[in-house]
Order: structure tokens, then sequence, then C-alpha cells
């Protein structure tokens, strides 16, 4: 098997610890360490020093706060998809979990990890930006907020400078939203070929309120600006989501590879955009929408 | 480095480099070979074992992220001499053939009873959705977890 | 099925639990991995990263001053030594490690040998190779093109990359038959390059003890006899020196049959070091570089009238076989037993051309269950018949129906001069349609599509042909296929069993000892069998082409019965009287007209050791040995259903049913034949639905890793449903078949024909797997890809 190259490690008493610990070049934070160590392993990542902060617990936990869903950033991904508050208040965040990785992976796996590894691919990623999540880092001057549409720089590139820690997502409750994930991969555990995040909220009878995160494709800050700029104050109706999902598949940029040509995968964003629309609607209004 | 490991109840101290995967400690360095490796990926589960009373692909620990806390492998989970229903659900149930994958699968299937002592095929399904079997094509293996599922008590000392 | 508890221990075949099962659930299995010796070095392979490149230059020195680095081979070590290059099974040569050139990526060019594994690996990176590349051939059906690179420059007078052209059938007359057809259908039909990917990968620890000059070498292969001897013939070390032992093995699928560089280099790196050496490869080295299976690129015809009477089959192949030709099967057979194409069917006429060529990928070919190619045959036979019914708008099940060979027509001979042994092929299509609910599918399914939704039927039925074989015609590197075996009972009535083949899962120590439980009425739970170390069992071939059962199954009948024989006439001389006037009840010779006079086996065992006088002809104790040259193949058959559902708007497929009734002869343990079939069933899911190797255009491998190379998993696989009929094989001691390879043979057409037939309301007969869900939504725009290379 293939095993990672020599490393040194140290385990982080404290947050402060941690912050001080992570100051030092080639450091990097690991907690589930799923996204990391196989890097590590095929020798693409290779630290001088793995910071390991599974002891911080206190930044493990999922609460409401005043008017926001606040989920810390070493919650596991198992424990974020049987939370039963977050998935009344965002679905979409369930629908995620579920689809991410597999049941052991995500045992360990942290909702902190995945969004700073910032894979291309990450579901996570797209169901925040979706939610218009803020991420709130923290170094040793204090915690600045950085909305989520704004963390990722590029693939595997974040705004994390050294000597900072993500420690927590924020979400912003919209009362009377839907939201919803969909994705498509080839099989159980596998990396989208495609998927989207929706959230929606509808006020006298039209869209007030829409986010579209998107997946695997390209795009910016996994986001589908101008299809949530479309929808806004339109119906929400079949012939309003179709148009939406044909802005999100024109403006992002997927690539050809051993998951799909890039055509198949622009017909899964037009696609999937309209179903996480249309449950995302369904949510909000199970009854049917008057 | 030093590490203290608790692994099926005893304590181990050993020395090792801080890049030791945990499956390589607890084959090579501790001898128990009950637990195997099978991919570079995290992907195909026969690592599987408890740390801290939750199954992890221990090719994806490394070995000080283990240190002062406990882990369960295959080896633990003849108790007293007596066989897991979940060891004794396989051998009747046929849910094993060359037995690589075993292992791992009954980890989490232990794991699975624990919390859900009547699961569904479906939620069985589930469970072990992240560990390969090349041979039984799943499907005795599941009836493996459902016969444990079933005889919670089981009296017999298997030979 | 219920579970084992409820039945008692059979006194031969039946349900059984397995006798190898304490130690697995134990953790105790004992495999190459497992294996630790004082003083043991660990190995690692460094390989090449281009497809094709001529090596320029090696510098090893920094790798080799690594404190923890204890030897360091390269190709031009092991030239000093002849064995840089080493024969193949199919009579070519490949390159140990390389000395002029790299063919492929993932080929082996150095070997360090180091304390632990981790410096193993990281002396890897310490040594500095020179690559010139070259352009890679990757694309098989360009291989012969005039002026494509010429891979094996290495081989004297080769100027192309032509391996072989191999024919069988009758041309002229197909040609006659096509002519004159009503109908005629033609479909280019790809079997993709995919893996036996085992969960555990392949691995030696060779131990060569200067002092006695003993040679021990742990390894997980199929065939530890034909390995021994391949040591003995190719590093010209003594045969009765060396001793190769093949613990339990976490999976084999044929992936662990041939000798693999690695496995040489290390037993080069004991005898250079003095120490034992392990060798376990990664699953990137397992996936890159060991025997692929398939890649046949097959361009199909079928002949048929108007109302459905299929006439003729006409198949022309190109091989892809990689950088060296690996292939493992019987000398004769350079495309093994594709001449069964001709598939269940009553056909007047066939033909097949095979053309085998080089590229540059990894060697192999025959694996994974393939019975030696009759993958490839049998689905391109079944997916030809259904694009005939897609064609004749034919129910595809009606069509096979009426085209099956009769049972009053067996033994068979098909127009290719295979002679299939016995079958009932309608009883057992009927009884995969009753249990499948075929014509109510059907009702829904036409319902389903009046409502705009996409459900899928697919059928399949294949004969197989396995147990290799008749040593007459069928040998490995000139070794006849022919199996021993050695049954020896002690005193007390107990006995060991020692055979050639080696089980990966089969179930072997508790299905074997059921044969000798059912010929001598001893219980299997006191009869030990011994298998996988050359030191203790007798010579044979191995296990792969799902030979067991029809071979060593056969040789373990025959010498069970021997010793019964022989027990006969020590229980005759026991009750005084002549063996003549003896009968035989399981476990038991008796008197005739007076059955209270009889011995059990356990008597007869001890007196056969005691002082008791023999009658001429016996020496005393009841062992005995036997070869078994199998006087033909078998031929297991199944019919499988398949049911899917896809969805139009994103291409996934569903498995919602699979339907699966085989005919393997008689079965020795019915628990372990479903299982068998279960683990079949998956390998088809995965071959139609996501498994594939495929390279891009500079021959870099796209199926490296499990992250790309996907398996099923319990999401993706129904709950299977089994049926059986039982037609014994009329030449057989006990009437078996085999089934191991059966139900990876049989499922893939079914998934995939179940797949296109979802997809016909756009006018879809075909498209290749894995019908991925980017594959299904192209082919339902009528634009389907080629899966064996880069996606564009």
């Amino acid at each position: 098997m293939q095993v990672p190259s020599h490393v040194e490690y140290e385990r982080a008493t404290s947050v402060e610890h941690a912050l001080s610990l992570l100051t030092a070049p080639d450091a990097r934070a690991v907690a589930g360490g799923h996204s990391l160590i196989p890097m590590m392993k095929l020798r693409l990542a290779q630290p001088e020093v793995i910071v390991d902060i599974n002891d911080l617990t206190e930044l493990a936990y999922i609460r409401r706060e005043a008017d926001e869903l606040r989920i810390g950033a070493l919650t596991r991904h198992a424990e974020l998809l049987a939370d039963t508050q977050a998935a009344q208040l965002f679905p979409i965040f369930a629908d995620a979990e579920r689809v991410i990785a597999d049941p052991v992976v995500r045992n360990w796996g942290t909702v902190g990890g995945s969004l700073c590894q910032a894979d291309p691919s990450e579901d996570l990623s797209a169901a925040f930006a979706a939610t218009r999540a803020i991420a709130v880092v923290r170094s040793a001057d204090g915690n600045r907020m950085v909305p989520v549409r704004e963390f990722h720089l590029g693939p595997y590139e974040t705004v994390i400078g050294p000597g900072e820690l993500l420690i927590e997502v924020r979400v912003p409750v919209v009362p009377g939203a839907g939201s919803a994930y969909e994705k498509v991969e080839r099989r159980v555990g596998d990396w989208s070929i495609a998927a989207v995040g929706a959230m929606l909220r509808i006020d006298g009878g039209t869209i007030a309120t829409a986010g579209i995160g998107l997946t695997a494709v390209g795009a910016e800050h996994f986001v589908a600006v101008e299809a949530e700029d479309y929808l806004g104050g339109r119906p929400a109706d079949e012939e309003t989501f179709r148009a939406a999902g044909q802005l999100a598949a024109a403006h992002c940029h997927p690539v050809a590879d051993q998951r799909g040509p890039e055509d198949y995968k622009r017909h899964l964003v037009a696609e999937l955009t309209v179903r996480a629309l249309r449950r995302s609607v369904n949510r909000a209004y199970p009854g049917g929408m008057i | 480095m030093r590490v203290t490991v608790n692994v099926n109840g005893t304590e181990y101290v050993r020395e090792v480099e801080p890049r030791l995967l945990l499956i390589h400690f607890l084959r090579d360095e501790l001898g128990l070979t009950g637990s195997h490796w099978g991919c570079d990926t995290s992907n195909c589960g026969t690592c599987v074992v408890w740390l801290d009373g939750t199954p992890v692909k221990s090719c994806t620990v490394l070995t000080p992220m283990a240190h002062g806390r406990q882990v369960r492998t295959v080896e633990g989970l003849e108790q007293d001499g007596k066989l897991d229903p979940v060891q004794d659900g396989f051998m009747q149930c046929h849910g094993l053939q060359c037995g690589f994958c075993t292992p791992g699968m009954m980890m989490t299937a232990r794991w699975l009873l624990d919390r859900n002592p009547d699961p569904s095929e479906q939620e069985i399904r589930e469970a072990i959705s992240g560990q390969v079997c090349r041979c039984t094509g799943y499907e005795n293996i599941v009836r493996s977890v459902r016969w444990a599922a079933e005889h919670a008590q089981t009296e017999e000392v298997s030979a | 099925m219920t579970a084992v508890e409820e039945h008692p221990t059979p006194l031969g075949f039946g349900h059984m639990k397995r006798k190898e099962d304490p130690r697995f659930i134990r953790g105790r299995g004992n495999y190459v991995d497992d294996v630790r010796l004082p003083g043991m070095l660990h190995g690692a392979v460094l390989r090449s990263p281009h497809a094709h490149a001529r090596i320029v230059s090696i510098d090893t020195t920094a790798a080799e001053a690594h404190p923890k680095v204890k030897a360091v081979i390269t190709g031009e070590t092991l030239a000093g030594l002849n064995l840089a290059w080493m024969p193949t099974i199919s009579y070519d040569t490949q390159a140990v490690l390389a000395t002029d050139k790299v063919r492929f990526q993932g080929q082996e060019v150095a070997f360090v040998v180091a304390e632990d594994r981790y410096s193993a690996r990281d002396a890897l990176e310490l040594i500095d190779v020179e690559y010139e590349p070259l352009p890679a051939v990757v694309d098989a059906r360009h291989a012969l093109d005039a002026g494509a690179p010429v891979i094996r420059d290495d081989k004297e007078g080769t100027n192309d990359n032509h391996i072989f052209d191999w024919e069988s059938g009758d041309a002229g007359r197909t040609e006659e038959v096509f002519r004159n057809a009503e109908v005629t259908v033609a479909e280019d039909i790809l079997y993709p390059r995919v893996h036996p990917a085992p969960l555990e990968t392949c691995g030696a620890v060779a131990d060569f003890d200067k002092v006695t000059g003993k040679l021990t070498i742990w390894c997980n292969t199929q065939a530890p006899h034909a390995h021994r001897t391949l040591y003995a013939l190719v590093a010209g070390l003594p045969e009765h020196k060396i001793r190769v032992i093949s613990p339990d093995i976490g999976g084999g699928f044929g992936n662990k049959v041939g000798i693999y560089p690695g496995y040489v280099c290390a037993v080069v790196g004991s005898i250079v070091t003095g120490k034992p050496v392990k060798w376990m490869e990664d699953r990137s080295e397992n996936l890159m570089s060991t025997s692929f299976a398939r890649d046949f690129h097959m361009h199909a015809e079928i002949a048929a009238t108007r109302d459905g009477k299929i006439q003729a089959v006409r198949v022309n192949v190109l091989a892809d076989h990689g950088a060296f030709n690996g292939t493992a099967q019987p000398t004769n057979y350079p495309a093994g037993f594709f001449g069964v194409f001709t598939g269940s069917y009553d056909l007047e006429a066939a033909y097949c051309k095979v053309t085998g060529v080089y590229t540059n990928k990894a060697p192999g070919g025959v694996a994974y269950a393939c019975s030696f190619r009759v993958t490839e045959a049998v689905y391109v036979v079944e997916r030809i018949v259904d694009v005939l019914a897609y064609e004749l708008g034919m129910d595809p099940a009606e069509l096979r129906m009426r085209n099956l060979i009769q049972p009053d027509q067996f033994p068979y001979t098909c127009q290719t001069g295979w002679v299939y042994d016995s079958g009932n092929y309608p009883a057992t299509l009927r009884l995969a349609m009753d249990i499948a609910g075929y014509e109510e599918l059907r009702k829904e399914q036409e319902a389903k599509r009046a409502g705009g939704d996409l459900m899928g039927i697919g059928v399949a039925f294949f004969t197989e042909a396995v147990g290799a074989g008749p040593r007459k015609h069928m040998d490995i590197l000139g070794l006849g296929m022919a199996d021993g075996a050695e049954l020896r009972v002690h005193p007390t009535g107990k006995a060991v069993l020692r055979i050639s083949v080696q089980s990966q899962g089969q179930g072997h120590e508790t299905t074997f000892a059921q044969i000798v439980a059912e010929e001598l009425g001893i219980s299997p739970d006191d009869i030990e069998v011994v298998h996988g170390d050359t030191d203790q069992t007798p010579f044979g071939l191995g296990t792969y082409g799902s030979r067991s059962t029809p071979v060593s199954g056969a040789a373990t009948a025959v010498v069970a019965r021997k010793v019964r024989e022989r027990a006969k006439i020590v229980a005759s001389a026991m009750l005084e009287v002549a063996p003549e006037d003896l009968e035989w009840e399981k476990g038991r010779w008796f008197v005739r007209g007076d059955p209270d006079q009889g011995k059990t086996m356990t008597e007869i065992a001890m007196a056969a050791h005691s002082n008791l006088e023999l009658p001429e002809g016996i020496e005393g104790q009841l062992d005995a040995t036997c070869v078994y040259n199998p006087p033909n193949l078998t031929y297991p058959c199944g019919a499988y259903i398949c049911v899917v559902d896809v969805d139009a708007g994103t291409g996934k497929v569903s498995v919602r049913r699979f339907i699966a009734v085989d005919d393997c002869g008689v079965r020795i343990n019915p628990m372990i034949v479903e299982g068998q079939v279960h683990g079949g069933l998956a390998d088809g899911i995965g071959m139609a639905l996501m498994e594939v190797i495929a390279f891009d255009e500079d021959g870099n491998c796209l199926g490296g890793s499990f992250m790309d190379y996907l398996l099923p998993t319990s999401m993706e696989c129904p709950s299977w449903e089994l049926g059986e009929t039982v037609t014994p094989s009329p030449h057989h001691p006990i009437g078996a078949k085999g089934i191991g390879e059966s139900a990876t043979v049989g499922s893939p057409p079914a998934v995939v024909n179940a797949v296109i037939d979802a997809l016909r309301p756009f006018g879809i007969r075909h498209a290749d797997m894995p019908l991925t869900p980017a594959q299904v939504w192209r082919a339902a725009q009528g634009q389907p890809f080629r899966t064996d290379l880069a996606i564009q």
C-alpha cells in the first residue's frame, strides 16, 4: 500500500495551541484525515507537520443561535446527517451528507475538513454556497467572517492562511425556505459527476430568495449566479426552473473526464437544477403551493 | 515517537514513526493480522476497525492519532471464549468465502447491531456500502447480519 | 435459504457449514502478508511512468546509500543472471525488469530491498531513471497500421505488432449461409478491458536458504505446482529444492495464476541478501500491471430466417494482449475457448477469426473468471442474438427458446467442434422465466413505457466450457492438465485428502471432504483436506477455469473409490468371504443376504493396519493415489434475467431484480454453489455498469485505483433470486460440472441486454459497456462513446 513520506506529529490541546502550531510553514490541520491522509499516502501532499485537532471537541456542535444555524468545524459528517434540527431547517445538508463518501468515512470526516480540502467535487461546498453560509476563521487576532462564496480560491486552495483555523460555519436561517441537493454519481460513494444544491424562498407567489450551488463542474465559488439572478421575482414553476437550469448549465465549466463528457455534465446541471428547485418548493410547501 | 494505544483491552506502548498508518501498526507492530488492507484510496474497507467505539478505515489514520485511544479489532470480537453472534452468523449463513473482507464487515455489523438491533435489509446494505466484497455478492453477508440480529443471545460456543 | 444450523452435517453432499470458516471469522486466516519470518526484508518495485520509452540510464546510487536499503536490483543485474526476461504462459517472453525499453505504464524497472516497507517505498524515490519517451500504441484498432511504432523490437525479426491469427469453424459454409439468409445483422461489440481486482493484492515471500539450498516461496498463487516447475525451468533451480506454499488467498479470479516480475525479484532479492524477502504489491500496481481481462474488439454477425430461426454466427475479433503475450490458457488455444461463441443454439454454420496484437499496456487478457475467453464468447453471442431480436421485432426470450439446443440433441457437437455434454436448456430458461414472472414483467414494461418511464428486461442464456482438460489436447507450457489426488485413511478411520488445486475462497476444504464422505461414508468433519503446499500435495495445474470440481473433484471421487475397493478386500478378509459376496452401503461393506455381517470403514481402517492376514493383491493400509485425465470438458449452463429501471434524465441505471437459474450438474454443497453464483452476479453488474480500464492517447492508465476502477457495492446489487436445474455430466464420476465462473460469464450480457431493452424507445439496439450514466444518456442521444479510451 502507498504510504506517506516522513512527517512530524503534534496534537493540539486547545484552539490557541492549534493556532500556534499552524503558524509553522507546511503545517496542516487534520481532523478526520480522510481528505488529507489519502493525499499524503499518494505523496501528493507532503506537509512537514500534522496538527491533530481531534481533541478540540468544543468545535463539534450544531446549534441554533438567533437567526443562524451554527455548525462547528469538527462536526462529523455522520453527525450533520443525523441532526434533526439541521435536517428540518436545511434538508439540503441531509441530502448532501447522505451521498458524501460512505458511512464509515462519514464517522470521521468533518464538515470543516471537507470545506478546507476544497476539492472541486466536494459536495458541502455547493450546499453551503447555495445557503449563503459564512465561514468563521480564527487566528491569534480573533475571528474573521468569510462568506463561503469567497472561501475557495481555486482547486485545493482556500483563504485559510498560516496560523488560521476554520472553526465554524454559520448558515442564515431563512424562514419558509425549502432546500434540496441532487447528485448523480457512477456508483455509491463516488465523487459527483455533477450535483446541484438549491434553496428557495417564495413570497407572494414569486421567488424572493434563490441559492444555487454547483458541484464538480468548475462553477466559480460553486455558485450558479446567473441562474440565481434569473429566478428572483419569477414564479416558481417548471418553465422558470427549466430556464434557470439552462442558465446554470451554460455558465459553468465542466471538463470531460472518465465520469463523463462535457455535454452530459452540462445536461446534468440543467436537469438537476430543475429537480433541486422542484424539491425545494415541495419542501417549502409540502401540501402544494397555493 | 512513543504512542500508547489500547487494543482490545490491552495497552501497548511502542516507538513509531508518526507516519505509520494504524493498519500497519496493528498488523506489523502488534501482529494482529486479522485486519487487512486492499487499496490505496480508502475505498475497499478491509481495514475497518473501531477507534473509540466507531468504525474507521484504519489505513487512513496515522498511528499517533490513536494515541491514548481505544481500538477494537476482529480479534476482540470473541469475548471469554464466546464468539460474537456476528461471527456465528457469518458461519451459519455462508457470509464469507475468501475471508478477506470479513473482519471489516463484521466490525461494521457489530457496530450497526449495537445501535440498531433490528436492522432492515436496506439498512444493513447501507451500513456496509463503503466496503467491498468480491466473492459473495453481498447476499449472504446481509443474511449473516440478520441472523446475528435474530440470535443476539447466542449460547453456542462454536468450534 | 435457511441457515445451516438447521441442517445436520451431511454424510456426503448437501448443505454444510464450511470447515475453513472458524479461522477466518476470528481473523486468523493466514494470507501472504501475514507471513512474518525472522530477519525478513521488504521489496518494492519502481515502475515506469511512461507507456513507451527508451531507458537512457538508471542511477541507483542514492537508493543504495539509504541506510535501510539492503539491495537494489535492476534489469542489468538480472541480465547477468539471465533472468531479465522470462517466458510467459503463451510462449512469449516478458521483461522481469526493463533493460532496453519500457513498454507499458507501470512496467517494472527496478527492485529495492529494505528493512521495512516504508523505507523501501522511500528508496524508490531515490532511483533516478532517464527516459526517452516514444509514441505509444494505445488503440488496438490502430496497432497494425502501417508505420505504427513497433513495440516488440526485442524480438528478432519482429517489425509490427501482430501476435497471431486464429480461426475456428467453416468460413466457406458460413459465408454461404449468410449470402442466402433472409435476415443478416451486424454489430460492433466491445468487451472492454477489465480487471479481476481480488481484494487481496498479489504478493510473495521468498526465502532462500543458502545452507540447504532450498527455496521456499509463500505466494498467493492459484497454481503452486505450475509455479514451482516454472521456477525450476526458468531460473535453473533444482525443482526438488523448491517449495511453493500457497496459504489462504484473498480472492484469485484468475489474477493470481501467472508468475509476476515481483515474485522473481523477491526470489533474487532473497538469494542476494541471504534473508527472506517479502513483496506485496499495492492496489495501483495490481490494477496497472497484473493480468487484466478481456479487451476483445468484436465484429459480430448473425444470419436468420425472418421468422426467427438462427442459422449462423460469424465473429471477427481483434484481441488486445498488451505489451507481452501473457495470456494464460492451454497451448493449442491462443484465443482460449472462444470457439464456443456458437452459444446455446442449434446453428447450421459458424466461423470466427481472432487476431492478437500488442499494445503499450499491461500484459494479460485471460482472467476474471473468463473460463478462457468464454465470457467474451457468451457476451458476443448473447448480444448479437438480442440485436437480432430487436431487428426482427421478436421477444428475446421467445427467440432464444425457439433456437436452443434440445435435450435429445445431447451430447451436442457445435459448429466449431466442441462437444457439449448434457443439458435441458428449454427447462432452464422456462424456470428462469417463471421465477421472474416474465409475462407480467413485459406487461408492466408496456404500461411504464406508455407513461414515459424506462424499464428494461434482459435475458441471457449461456453455455460454459470448463474443467480443462484432456491432457492430449490441453497443456500449459507443455504440462498436461491432468490433476492428482492422494487419499490416506488413518488406523482410527480418519482421512487426509491431498489435492493439487488451490482454493481462494471456493470452500475446497469443505466440498472435497464432502466428495470423499459421499464415497466412503466417513464424516466430512473427519476428513482433512490439504492443499496449497507443493511439498505436501500431488502435482496438478491449479484452480482457474472452474476446473477444480470437474478435474480435482473427479480425481477425488476416483481415489476415494480406489480406497473403497481396497477396503472391500480387507473387509472380505475380516469377514472371511469372497469380495464378490460383499455389498456397499454408505460407510460399510456387508455380506449380501446377511446385512448384520458387515464392517464399517473405521473397523476396516484399523484392520488394514493390523496384523490381519491380507489376500493377494493388497499391500495393507488403505492409501491410494490417482491422476485424473478428464475425457472432455464439462458444460454448465444457465438462464439469467435482469430487470432494470433507467432514469431518463440522468442515465442512471438501477438493477431492480436479477433471476439466475444455473445448471451445474450435481451440486456437492448447494450453499457453496449459491455463494459462487451470488459473487459472479455482482461481477456482471460491475462490468456492465461501471468497471473499465481505459487509457488516454499517451497510454496513461485511467483505471489505476479503486477511485477510478469502481467495484459494485451492496447498494448496486439487488437480492439475488436463484433457481436450479440439474443435468448431470455423463462423463464426470459424480456428475458435477463446476460453477465457479458461470455467473460471471452469464451476468454481463443479462444486464447489458436489460439496459438496451430499457432504451428501446430511443431506437437503440447496442451500446458498449460499461453503461455508466454518461454512456446511457449518450446512447439515448444516439451518440455512445468508446469506453476503452479517454472520454473526450
